[in-house]
């Protein structure tokens, strides 16, 4: 029995509004390869944060120990001193510079004042074959593949000695063969006594390569698991990882007053020419009037995509395929086309392309239909106001007045401007792309009731979410999408929780 | 209680009225070290005169940072284009009111051209409008090269950087005062003093937070007696100047159109997050287009003025006027993270640039400190700006 080499103990992270870790306990001994697991949310991302400086000692409650001491990391750089490595989802190479300059990058190798070009070669080659990876140093990052990018990643990390070795969700750019080309890899570091935390969704892999298992559900541990006691199976991990019951922050519903078909897609594919490659194959769905379609699906799965090739399509993905928006087709050339039709689109990432954060509520509100409160071209301030106030009130907006900056609101309450704005465009079809995503479970309930309330007055709602008790609790019917396809059609009668991870897992 | 009031105000609007209290306490540095020879009706008139031509860029200008972009190109476009001006009056003999919208059309297709690369090609503007400054300054040294400086005769097109508003006949009261420059402010001031009551009982009705009362009136009060006192000072001189109409009347448009106007509304927009812009179904690329455009055209403007002044296109003209209207905008309180920045702002930032070299020169002091000083000026400007709005967060 080795000792553990990492102790994190009643760690509490809170950000405004949401308890994002709940007293996590969390432990790792020294050699093995330690899978963390849970839903979208549940706090794993958060945990590896807190672990590695990101969020610095002071801003989370509990401690960290880490090779039997103590830590107080104030940053990155701290926690890679002590010999903790992270690789995230997205990889932080320089595309434009070679294989060799970015494994140094920081660190260079120095004779003097100027960096030792040879001996940076030389050490680069070593550790590109640690990693068991076949490149010549000196080719650009960007010439590579998304695999063996990952390679280099890793072999950056054991330049700088690193005793535990954390990937998040390393295998989502992955295909098969590189998957398989990664574990036999971190198998080998094992033996070399280098420790490995891997996040991951895919319950396959987790089955694969774990030798133990910790569970997080709603910032909180459920349990950690030993693969060599037997404990772990796919049905045992999906009953913990889903565990709650859905509770009743849901509003009752009949789900009976659907009416004719509003939208349509058919044999819809997407191809994104900056990624270089198909994000979404063969798309066939259709929402009715009075429905809740609820998209399912995992982080990177295509919902998001999909949302935003039928909206006008402002990426500039090479489309191809049929939609119809009430019985007819159309071709939305820019958003503007698709809201001028009745479509509405509450992004996922308020924050990001959602709202204008240094304009205030009013602005945000109206800016998607100046139309509605101008003369040609020439914006009535008053009719601005009373329509900011009118949605503040119906939306119980809390803000002190609609002049408000919208940056200095809550996430609940952003969220609830984002809704309005749309709402105010009065669609006939309204997709929301996460609605709920990083807000307290107030703000939640009044949105469900909100979104219960629009589809009684015959709104038609497509619902792409990867909380999979929000998909279950609201739609009335749901469609399964994983890697850019859709897997799965379910009613909600015939929805469970187990059927969904199946197929979005896949 | 009064002073209280005062004091919250000034606090809580630091940001908004802190260019007014620079310009105000830079005139009365200069006031104080000329013996007042800074604040005579005739340097005031001047003073205007020549902010003019920098005051139309720093309007164009503010937009194109507004919506995150720049356009170092319109200094020598200006020049150029005053060139094209002066070669259209003496050798194609064209009519002033032909030559006028034509140098102005001319501005708006370079201007178009402009926002092709930006928003077609996607080059950076920093790049795009480079190449535009050393293609416009070739066009300069190109339309001059025969001739060398042209020496504009017409003098219709003179008054424009030179004459001021005829007056009204003489009746026998205030001799030596231009007396429709005192009427055109006296409507100003009533307009104003209207204009702000119903826009405070509107905003009553609405249960906003308005100025107390007191402060209110020291407001009206305050901008009443500034206008009141430049165009006495003015009317004092030769009256309203055609350079300064034509400044005001660009300032009031483009100020209508930022605020008023949907227009506006999607300028902002598109400076404040183009992501959310575009999916707010805003055409981006439109925008982009439009305010590049208005950029030419002014330049178009500031270069007429500037030609009309001298009574003459120069093989030099228009040089560095882009960085003047860029640093006009900045001590404006245009903010270069995009999203932020008003044209009245600019226009205060052009007079506090331009206070800054018309005292200095009163003050015989050498060029090379005036440099060092105005520099100075627009770092503590934009250091003031940034800290403020840190504190507003």
């Amino acid at each position: 029995m080795s000792s553990p080499l990492l102790e994190m103990k009643n760690i509490t992270k809170e950000f405004p509004g949401v308890k994002a870790l709940d007293r996590v306990s969390f432990q790792v001994t020294e050699g093995e390869i330690h899978c963390l697991v849970g839903e979208n949310g549940a706090g794993k991302s958060t945990l590896m944060k807190v672990l590695s400086g990101v969020y610095p000692y002071g801003e989370y409650s509990g401690e960290i120990l880490f090779g039997g001491e103590e830590q107080k990391f104030k940053s990155i750089s701290d926690s890679e001193k002590a010999g903790i490595g992270i690789i995230y989802q997205e990889l932080a190479l320089v595309p434009e510079m070679s294989v060799y300059e970015n494994l140094f990058l920081g660190h260079e190798i120095k004779n003097g004042l100027t960096i030792d070009w040879n001996k940076t070669i030389q050490r680069a080659t070593e550790m590109l074959k640690k990693v068991r990876l076949d490149v010549n140093p000196v080719i650009k990052v960007k010439d590579l593949g998304a695999g063996k990018q990952q390679l280099v990643e890793i072999a950056k990390a054991l330049s700088r000695n690193v005793k535990l070795l954390i990937l998040d969700e390393p295998t989502s750019a992955l295909n098969e063969d590189d998957i398989d080309n990664l574990f036999k890899l971190l198998r080998d570091l094992k033996n070399q006594g280098v420790t490995c935390i891997l996040i991951s969704h895919k319950l396959r892999e987790v089955l694969e390569i774990a030798d133990k298992v910790t569970i997080l559900r709603d910032g909180q541990t459920i349990c950690t698991l030993d693969a060599k006691k037997g404990e772990i199976s796919e049905n045992v991990l999906i009953k913990h990882m889903v565990g709650r019951e859905i509770n009743n922050i849901y509003p009752k519903r009949d789900h009976k007053v659907i009416g004719e078909v509003i939208f349509e897609a058919k044999n819809w594919n997407a191809y994104d020419p900056t990624l270089g490659r198909k994000i979404l194959k063969d798309i066939n769905f259709q929402v009715r009037k009075g429905e809740i379609v609820g998209f399912a699906g995992l982080m990177g799965s295509g919902r998001t995509e999909l949302a935003l090739s039928i909206f006008g399509n402002p990426d500039g993905y090479k489309i191809n395929g049929e939609i119809y928006f009430k019985g007819k087709e159309v071709h939305f050339k820019l958003p503007e086309n698709a809201i001028d039709t009745g479509v509405a689109y509450v992004t996922e990432d308020r924050k990001g392309n959602g709202l204008i954060l240094i304009q205030d509520i009013k602005h945000n509100i109206t800016l998607a239909n100046l139309l509605a409160i101008s003369k040609r071209g020439v914006i009535n301030n008053n009719a601005e106001v009373k329509v900011a106030n009118e949605y503040k009130n119906s939306l119980n907006i809390k803000t002190p007045s609609v002049e408000q900056k919208v940056e200095n609101l809550s996430g609940g309450n952003q969220q609830k401007v984002s809704l309005g704005k749309w709402l105010f465009v009065k669609p006939n079809l309204l997709i929301l792309d996460e609605p709920t995503r990083g807000i307290d479970v107030g703000a939640k309930y009044e949105i469900y009731t909100l979104i219960t309330k629009l589809v009684h007055e015959g709104m038609a709602i497509m619902m792409m979410s990867s909380e999979l008790s929000e998909i279950l609790g609201m739609s009335d019917r749901i469609y399964i999408v994983s890697s850019g396809k859709i897997t799965g059609e379910l009613p909600i009668k015939e929805a469970t929780q187990e059927k969904i991870i199946k197929l979005a897992a896949g | 209680m009064f002073f209280n009031n005062l004091q919250k105000l000034l606090r809580q609007n630091i940001r908004e009225y802190g260019m007014y209290i620079a310009l105000f306490v830079i005139m009365v540095i200069f006031t104080i070290t000329t013996n007042g020879l800074f604040i005579s009706s005739r340097n005031i008139s001047n003073l205007m005169n020549q902010t003019g031509y920098i005051a139309v860029l720093a309007v164009g200008m503010t937009l194109v940072i507004v919506i995150r972009h720049i356009d170092l190109s319109v200094g020598f476009l200006a020049g150029f284009l005053g060139a094209v001006a002066a070669i259209a009056l003496l050798f194609w003999h064209l009519p002033v009111t032909l030559v006028i919208p034509l140098v102005l059309g001319l501005g708006v297709i370079a201007g178009l051209a402009n926002g092709f690369l930006v928003a077609q090609m996607k080059i950076p503007s920093f790049v795009a409008s480079l190449a535009g400054w050393l293609i416009y300054r070739g066009a300069i040294l190109l339309a001059t090269m025969g001739t060398g400086s042209i020496i504009i005769s017409n003098v219709v097109f003179n008054a424009i950087g030179n004459g001021f508003i005829p007056d009204i006949p003489d009746i026998g009261i205030l001799p030596g005062v231009h007396k429709l420059t005192l009427i055109i402010g006296l409507i100003t001031i009533i307009l104003f003093i209207i204009n702000a009551i119903s826009d405070r009982k509107k905003k009553q009705v609405y249960k906003f937070e308005v100025l107390s009362m007191d402060m209110f009136i020291l407001q009206l009060v305050f901008v009443s007696a500034l206008i009141g006192y430049i165009t006495w000072v003015l009317a004092g001189y030769q009256g309203l100047s055609w350079t300064l109409v034509v400044v005001l009347v660009v300032v009031v448009i483009y100020n209508f159109i930022t605020t008023q106007t949907t227009l506006g509304r999607h300028i902002y927009a598109v400076g404040g997050n183009p992501e959310a812009a575009e999916l707010s179904g805003i055409n981006v690329k439109k925008v982009i287009y439009l305010v590049f455009g208005s950029m030419g055209m002014l330049a178009g403007l500031s270069g007429i003025l500037f030609a009309s002044r001298l009574q003459s296109a120069t093989t030099t003209a228009g040089s560095l006027f882009e960085l003047d209207a860029i640093a006009a905008a900045y001590v404006g309180g245009t903010s270069a993270a995009g999203g932020v920045g008003k044209v009245v702002g600019s226009l205060i930032g052009a007079l506090v640039m331009m206070s800054l070299t018309s005292g200095m020169n009163l003050m015989g002091i050498d060029i090379s400190l005036q440099y060092i000083v105005r520099g100075a000026v627009l770092t503590a400007a934009v250091i003031f700006d940034v800290a403020t709005r840190n504190r507003g967060k």
